[in-house]
C-alpha cells in the first residue's frame, strides 16, 4: 500500500460495491413494518377539485390511509418553496406561485399530486388509487410557452399574465449603442428544447417517525441532504432540524434533478407519522418523467453585432423561459444568473443586454438539469459566433481566435470576471486531435459514399465552483454556496474525512481521499470518505454546479491545515523541538536538519494518547473541520470539435468523431475527470440529436417514456478524443476548476454547428432526429434552394 | 398489474381449452410485448395462460425447402440457428435486429405474429416471404392473417403452433429503428421466389404490416433497387407523429425498401 | 398463491407469491438480492438484466412464475466468494461505472455477450450488443473498453492474472 497523488488516475474506491451489488440505494432499504406509498396525480392539464371521495379506495383491501391537500391543511404544513428571490426590472420580488405538496384547489400539471395512497403493497396502493373518485372542473391549458402570457387562462389565478418575472443583465443603452455602430448583424432564433433528465435511479424515499424520541428520518435520493433537511424543516415545517435526519444513501445519478425538495419525499416523512409506520415511496420511470424537474425550454431571439473587422461589439439576447407550473427549489436563477453572466462566451464584447421573462405553463417545474443555464447560453454564444463567421466568409475557428479574451483577469459586462484561462491553447490543441486540416479530404470520402459530413466547434466557458456565498446572496439566493469538511483523524491513525458534498456518480469517495492520502502521506485505503447523513455529517450545501471539487475539496484542505498545524505541535513535544522546526512530508514529522522523525499514525495516537503533551496548551485528539467560501466562481472552459456524416436519404446523422480539449485546472484524478466529460458530451449529443420532452395542446406529455423519449444508446456515440490544458485556478488553494457539466455545456452547439455545416443550412432545431434533417433538407437543402 | 390468475398448462390442447373458458384469458408466450402492458396497467385480462411449460412448441427444422419454426421458438434460437442461417438468411438477420438482446432471448416468434404490433419485425417477414401460419385449428397464409393494428384471424382459443417459411434465397430485411423505443420506424421484408415478388412494410402504416404492392408490381419488370427510384407509398396512409410526418415515414418507406431489394438482390 | 421455486446463484429459492410478482420483485423483495435494479417500466433501460438458465434477461418483463424450475445467475452469484469475476474486475479496471446504478445489468449482460460472441470483440458490435442497457453517466465510452477488456480476460488460459478456465481472479479489495 503506498501513498496516492494528486494527478493519478487511481482506480476508484467506491467500485467494489457497486460491481458486485452491495450498493445501497433508497430502495434497497426495507424497514420493519414498511407501508408503500402511491401518488394519485392528476391526468389533466389544468383543473380546479372539485371534491376528491376516497371511501370506496379506503376499504379496499391491504390500505392502511389516504391524504389529501385536506389533511396537508389541517397539519398547517407549508408549501415547497423557491429559494432563490430574483427582482424583477421594477424591483419587486419574483411572483411565486403557491406549491402545496398535494393538491388544495387545483392541479396546474399532469402528474400533479392529488393524494397519496398508503397500503401494505405497492400493488394493493395502485388498486386503491384507481378507486378513488376525483371530481375535476377541468380548466383549459397553457401548454405552449410562446402564447403563455397572451393566454387567458392562469396557471395561478394571483398571477397575472402567467408572468413570474421580468428581469435583465447588462447595459442597454451601451448595447443599442453598439448595434448602432455595427457593420454586421447576425440574428438567430434559437429554442433551446426541454429535456427530462432521467438518472438512471428513478427517485424515491423512505420517511420513518420515531414517537420515542418524536424524531424523523428520511432515506432519499439527494444530492444535498442538508439543504432538504433545512427546506422540509424551515419551511415545510415537518419537524425541527435537530428531529429530522435525513439520509442519501447511494444515489444513482442526479444530474440536477435530485438537487430539489419534491412532493413525494415530504409526503413520505409527514405520513409516516399521520401513520404510525415507515412510509416508502419508489418512482416509477413513468413517474419520472411526469414529476422530475424538466430541464432547458428556452426561446431566445439572439442577435451578434461586429465591426467591418469582425470584431465583436455587442450581444443582445431576449429570452423566454419555460418555468413550469410551479417554481422549483432553484428554478429562478437558471435563467438569469446562471444563464445571462454565461453569454459572453470566451470572448471579449464592449456590451452585452439579456432580458428574460420566466413564464408559468402547465407542464412539470423546470430547474436545474446539468449545465443548469449554462448549455443555453453557450448554445446562444455559439451558435452565434459559428453562423457570424459563415456570413462572414471567415474560418469559424479564426473568427473565434479574433474575439477571444487574452488578459487576465478579465470583467465581462455581465457580473463575471474570468480569472485565467488560455483560449487559444484548447483550440488550438483540439484543432490539432481533430486533425482539422485532414477535414476536407473526409469531407470528400463522404461524399463519394453519397452521404454530408460537416465540422462544428464548441469554444465553451461555464462558471462553477458556485459560489462566493455573500455574492450569490447579493442576487437573491436564500443560502450560501460555501462548503464544509471534518477530518477526523483516528487514534490508529487512519482518516474519516466528513464532508457535505454528495457523491452520486462523482468518485468523491476517491477523489477525496486521494486528496488526503496525498497531503497527509498516508496509503489511500486508510481514508474513507463519509456522506449523505445529516446525522454524521456537518451541515452542508451538497454537490451541483461542478462544486464539489473546487468547493467542497477545499475545505478539506481548510481542515487538513488545521489537523497539520496541531500534529505539528503535537510531534514538537514528542521529537523534543521546537514547533518552527518541524516539518512534515510524505507522513513524516522531522526535526529539521537531523534525522529524527516520527510517522503520522504515532503522532495520532499520541494525539488520544494525551500522555506526552501538556493538555493545557494543546487538546488531546486530532480532528478538525473548517468551512471554505469560494472567493470567486471558477472559470472552466475548453474546445470541443464534432464531426458528423449525415445520410440525407434518411436524415440520420452519426457522430464520426469528438475531440474534447478542457480546460479544468488542477486535475486530482484524470480517469475521472474523463469519465465526467464523456458523460457531459453524451447527454449533450442526447439533446442535440435525440431529447425532447414533448406535451401537446392538452398539456399531455407526449413523451412519457422511453418508447417516445431517446436516451442515448451506446451505438448513438462514438469513443470520444481527449485532451487537456491547464491553466491553475488562481482562487482555491488547489488550482481546481471543476469538470462536472463541461460535455453537457459544450456539446449540442458542436453538434448543431456541425450539421449545418454540412447541410448548408442554419434553420436546424434541436433535436436534430432523422426526420428533422429531413425536413430541413426538404424546406431547405440544395434541392428546395435550386428550386427558388 | 392488475391481479390475474395465472395458468401453466402443459399442452396445447389444455391451454386453449383455459384461455377459451376464461372471461377474460390472455396467452403468455414470451412476454416482452404483454408483462410491460400489464404493469403499466393498460390491459386487466382476468386469466394469464403460460405457454412456457407447453413441450414441442419451440424448434427449427427444414424439410425440403420449407423451414418449420416453432411458436415458441425464442428471437435469440433463430438468429443463431445455422439451419435458418443456411436455408434463410434474411430471417436470422431479421431476428437478430428484434428488440435488443435480452429481449431477443425472451420473445418469442408465435408471440411477435399473434400479437402483430405495428412496429414489430416478423409480421413483415411472415408477410413477405408468404408464410403459412399453423395453429391448433388450421393453416392461415400471411396474405389472410394479419388484419390490421394488433389484429388478427386468430379465433378466441386459437393458438399459433408453429410457423412454415418457403426457404427463399434471394431475401433480405432492412429496418430503420425508432429512435427512442428501437421498433421499426420503418422495416421492409423483400423477398423474390421464382416470379412470386413481395415487398412488406412494417413500421410506417396506420393499418400495420403491408405489402407494398405498387413496388411489388414495379420490381416484377426488373428486381432491383434502381426499379423503386422516386417511388413511395401515399404518405396519407401512414404514421404521423412527433417522430415523424407521414410524409417522412412515406419517404422512407421507400429509401428503405430500395436498401431491402438491392440486399435481397444481391443475396 | 401459488409457490414458486427456482434456484437462484445455485440454491434453491421458494415462496408463496402474488401471481403479478415479477421476477426482479421476487429477487430483490422475497430474496433481498437488491443488486438487480429496476430503472423503466418499458423493459428498455436493462438495469435488472440477470440470467435465466444462462441467457441474460430483463428480470422485469418476467413473472417469478415464468422462471419456475429455472435457473438464476444476478450479480450477486457472479465470480465466487471473495473472486471478482473478470468482467467486474474490468469495469472496475476501466472505470466503466460512475453513479453504479445501470452497472449490475451491464455487467450481466457483457457477460452474456461474450457466451454468444466469444473474447474477442470488436467495439462495433459491443456498442451493437449493449442496446438493452442504458447508461446516463459515462457516455458508454468506458463500459465498451470495460466490455472488450473483460471479455479478453474471461478466455480461458488467460496468461498474468487469469486461474484458468473459471476466469477468476483474487478480489483486489
Amino acid at each position: 500500500m503506498t501513498v496516492t497523488r494528486i494527478g493519478e488516475a487511481v482506480r476508484r474506491k467506491e467500485d467494489h460495491r457497486f460491481i458486485t451489488g452491495k450498493g445501497q440505494y433508497t430502495d434497497d432499504i426495507f424497514r420493519p413494518r414498511q407501508a408503500h406509498a402511491y401518488f394519485l396525480r392528476s391526468p389533466h392539464a389544468h383543473a380546479r377539485i372539485r371534491s376528491i371521495d376516497t371511501a370506496e379506495a379506503l376499504a379496499m383491501p391491504g390500505v392502511v390511509a389516504i391524504l389529501t391537500g385536506k389533511e396537508l391543511a389541517e397539519d398547517k404544513l407549508g408549501d415547497l418553496i423557491c429559494g432563490w428571490m430574483i427582482h424583477d426590472i421594477h424591483g419587486q420580488p419574483m411572483k411565486m406561485g403557491s406549491h402545496p405538496a398535494l393538491a388544495k384547489e387545483k392541479v396546474r400539471y399532469v402528474g400533479d399530486h392529488v393524494a397519496v395512497v398508503i397500503a401494505e403493497q405497492l400493488d394493493q396502493a395502485k388498486d386503491a388509487a384507481a378507486a378513488i373518485a376525483v371530481d375535476y372542473d377541468v380548466l383549459p391549458a397553457v401548454a405552449e410557452l410562446a402564447g403563455a402570457t397572451d393566454s387567458a387562462t392562469l396557471v395561478h389565478d394571483e398571477i397575472p399574465g402567467n408572468l413570474a418575472f421580468e428581469w435583465h443583465l447588462g447595459d442597454a443603452a451601451a448595447t443599442e449603442r453598439a448595434f448602432a455602430e455595427a457593420r454586421h448583424v447576425t440574428t438567430l432564433e434559437i429554442v433551446n428544447n426541454r429535456l427530462i433528465p432521467n438518472a438512471m435511479e428513478p427517485r424515491a424515499a423512505i420517511g420513518e417517525y420515531d414517537s420515542g424520541n418524536d424524531a424523523y428520518t428520511l432515506w432519499t435520493t439527494s444530492q444535498n441532504p442538508h439543504v432538504a433537511r433545512l427546506v422540509l424543516s424551515a419551511f415545510v415545517g415537518i419537524a425541527p432540524e435537530h428531529k429530522l435526519r435525513v439520509i442519501a444513501p447511494d444515489v444513482g445519478g442526479g444530474f440536477g434533478s435530485k438537487i430539489f425538495i419534491y412532493a413525494e419525499e415530504t409526503v413520505c416523512a409527514w405520513a409516516s407519522k399521520r401513520v404510525g409506520r415507515p412510509v416508502k415511496w419508489t418512482g416509477d420511470r413513468s413517474e419520472a418523467f411526469l414529476s422530475d424537474a424538466h430541464g432547458r425550454d428556452h426561446i431566445t431571439t439572439a442577435e451578434l453585432a461586429m465591426d467591418e473587422r469582425g470584431k465583436i461589439l455587442g450581444l443582445r439576447v431576449k429570452t423566454r423561459a419555460n418555468m413550469g407550473a410551479y417554481l422549483s427549489t432553484f428554478a429562478s436563477s437558471i435563467p438569469t444568473y446562471l444563464y445571462a453572466p454565461l453569454l459572453s462566451g470566451q470572448y471579449d464584447i464592449p456590451a452585452i443586454h439579456a432580458a428574460v421573462e420566466a413564464v408559468y405553463t402547465t407542464t412539470a417545474p423546470v430547474d436545474a438539469y446539468r449545465g443548469a443555464g449554462r448549455p443555453e447560453a453557450t448554445f446562444v454564444i455559439e451558435r452565434l459566433m459559428e453562423v457570424a463567421a459563415r456570413e462572414l466568409g471567415v474560418d469559424p475557428a479564426d473568427f473565434r481566435k479574433r474575439n477571444f479574451v487574452r488578459k487576465f483577469p478579465h470583467q465581462t459586462p455581465v457580473i463575471m470576471a474570468y480569472d485565467t484561462g488560455d483560449y487559444r491553447a484548447s483550440l488550438d490543441k483540439a484543432m490539432k486531435i481533430a486533425d482539422v486540416k485532414g477535414f476536407g479530404r473526409r469531407r470528400r470520402h463522404s461524399a463519394r459514399q453519397g452521404k454530408l459530413r460537416g465540422l462544428g466547434y464548441s469554444c465553451y466557458i461555464e462558471a462553477c465552483g458556485i459560489a462566493p456565498s455573500q455574492a450569490v446572496g447579493s442576487l437573491g439566493a436564500g443560502v450560501g454556496l460555501w462548503e464544509s469538511a471534518e477530518v477526523r483523524v483516528n487514534p490508529t491513525g487512519n482518516v474519516e474525512i466528513l464532508t457535505g458534498s454528495h457523491s452520486h456518480g462523482q468518485g468523491h469517495e476517491t477523489t477525496f481521499a486521494q486528496l488526503v492520502s496525498d497531503r497527509l502521506g498516508i496509503p489511500i485505503e486508510q481514508v474513507t470518505v463519509v456522506h449523505g447523513d445529516t446525522d454524521k455529517v456537518q451541515f452542508g450545501m451538497g454537490t451541483y454546479g461542478s462544486r464539489s471539487g473546487a468547493v467542497g475539496m477545499s475545505a478539506i484542505v481548510k481542515a487538513l491545515d488545521k489537523v497539520e498545524a496541531k500534529a505539528k505541535k503535537i510531534a514538537s513535544h514528542l521529537l523534543e523541538a521546537s514547533v518552527a522546526d518541524i516539518e512534515f512530508r510524505d507522513g513524516q514529522f522531522t526535526v529539521a536538519g537531523t534525522d529524527r522523525s516520527i510517522d503520522f499514525a504515532s503522532v495520532a495516537l499520541n494525539a488520544y494518547v494525551a500522555h506526552k503533551f501538556p493538555t493545557s496548551e494543546i487538546e488531546p485528539g486530532l480532528k478538525e473541520g473548517a468551512f471554505y467560501d469560494p472567493v470567486n466562481f471558477t472559470f472552466p472552459a475548453g474546445t470541443h470539435i464534432c464531426e458528423v456524416e449525415i445520410d440525407p436519404e434518411t436524415g440520420k446523422t452519426t457522430i464520426a468523431s469528438w475531440t474534447a480539449v478542457d480546460d479544468f485546472g488542477v486535475v486530482i484524478n484524470p480517469m475521472i475527470v474523463e469519465g465526467q466529460v464523456h458523460g457531459g458530451i453524451a447527454q449533450g449529443v442526447g439533446q442535440a440529436l435525440m431529447e425532447a420532452a414533448s406535451y401537446d395542446r392538452d398539456g399531455q406529455l407526449v413523451t412519457g417514456s422511453f418508447m417516445d423519449y431517446a436516451m442515448p444508446r451506446a451505438e448513438d456515440l462514438p469513443s470520444f478524443q481527449m485532451g487537456f490544458t491547464q491553466t491553475r485556478c488562481p482562487s482555491n488553494p488547489l488550482g481546481i476548476k471543476g469538470c462536472g457539466e463541461a460535455g453537457a455545456i459544450a456539446a449540442p452547439p458542436a453538434v448543431i454547428n456541425a450539421i449545418t455545416d454540412a447541410l448548408g443550412t442554419e434553420a436546424v432545431p434541436m433535436p436534430a432526429t432523422p426526420s428533422t434533417v429531413w425536413e430541413v433538407m426538404r424546406a431547405f437543402g440544395p434541392a428546395a434552394r435550386a428550386a427558388e | 398489474m392488475f391481479a390475474f390468475t395465472y395458468h401453466r398448462p402443459s399442452s396445447v390442447r389444455r391451454a386453449a381449452a383455459l384461455v377459451a373458458s376464461a372471461e377474460d384469458g390472455k396467452l403468455l408466450a414470451g412476454g416482452q410485448t404483454l408483462l410491460p402492458t400489464l404493469k403499466l396497467r393498460l390491459a386487466a385480462p382476468g386469466d394469464l395462460v403460460d405457454l412456457g411449460a407447453v413441450p414441442d412448441l419451440s424448434g427449427i427444422s427444414l424439410a425440403g425447402r420449407t423451414l418449420t419454426i416453432g411458436a415458441m421458438t425464442r428471437h435469440a434460437e433463430v438468429a443463431a440457428s445455422p439451419v435458418v442461417r443456411a436455408a434463410l438468411p434474411a430471417l436470422a438477420d431479421l431476428a437478430a435486429v428484434i428488440g435488443d438482446p435480452q429481449v431477443r432471448n425472451r420473445g418469442t416468434l408465435g408471440g411477435s405474429v399473434a400479437n402483430n404490433d405495428p412496429s414489430a419485425d416478423y409480421p413483415a417477414a411472415c408477410l413477405g416471404l408468404g408464410a403459412t401460419i399453423i395453429t391448433n385449428q388450421r393453416r392461415i397464409e400471411a396474405d389472410d392473417f394479419f388484419l390490421g393494428l394488433f389484429e388478427t384471424a386468430l379465433e378466441p382459443g386459437e393458438i399459433i403452433t408453429r410457423i412454415a417459411f418457403p426457404a427463399v434465397k434471394k431475401a433480405a430485411y432492412v429496418k430503420f429503428r425508432h429512435p427512442a423505443s428501437r421498433f421499426a420506424m420503418v422495416g421492409v421484408f423483400a423477398a423474390k421466389r421464382t416470379s412470386d415478388i413481395r415487398v412488406a412494410v412494417t413500421g410506417a402504416s396506420q393499418n400495420g404490416v403491408f405489402r407494398w404492392q405498387e413496388a411489388e408490381q414495379a420490381l416484377r419488370r426488373r428486381f432491383a433497387g434502381k426499379t423503386l427510384d422516386g417511388m413511395s407509398p401515399p404518405a396519407d396512409d401512414m404514421v404521423s407523429d412527433i417522430h415523424g410526418s407521414g410524409e417522412y415515414r412515406a419517404h422512407l418507406v421507400g429509401v428503405i425498401a430500395r436498401r431491402a431489394v438491392e440486399a435481397a438482390a444481391d443475396a | 398463491m401459488p409457490i414458486v421455486t427456482m434456484t437462484v446463484n445455485g440454491r434453491t429459492a421458494s415462496a408463496d407469491i402474488d401471481p403479478r410478482t415479477l421476477l426482479v420483485q421476487f429477487l430483490r423483495e422475497n430474496l433481498m438480492l437488491t443488486g438487480t435494479h429496476v430503472g423503466c417500466d418499458t423493459s428498455q433501460c436493462g438495469a435488472c438484466t440477470v440470467h435465466l438458465d444462462g441467457d441474460a434477461v430483463k428480470s422485469c418483463t418476467v413473472l417469478a412464475l415464468q422462471a419456475e424450475g429455472c435457473a438464476v445467475t444476478t450479480i450477486e452469484g457472479l465470480g465466487a466468494p471473495g473472486l471478482l469475476h473478470p468482467m467486474q474486475e474490468a469495469f472496475r479496471e476501466h472505470h466503466g461505472l460512475q453513479c453504479g446504478f445501470c452497472t449490475p445489468g451491464m455487467i450481466m449482460a457483457a457477460v452474456d455477450i461474450v457466451h454468444r460472441h466469444g473474447n474477442e470483440l470488436s467495439e462495433t458490435l459491443i456498442r451493437h450488443e449493449l442496446d438493452g442497457n442504458i447508461c446516463r453517466c459515462t457516455g458508454y465510452h468506458n463500459i465498451v473498453k470495460a466490455v472488450a477488456e473483460g471479455a479478453r480476460a474471461m478466455a480461458p488460459a488467460m496468461g498474468a492474472g487469469g486461474t484458468g478456465s473459471t476466469g477468476l481472479r483474487t478480489a483486489a479489495e
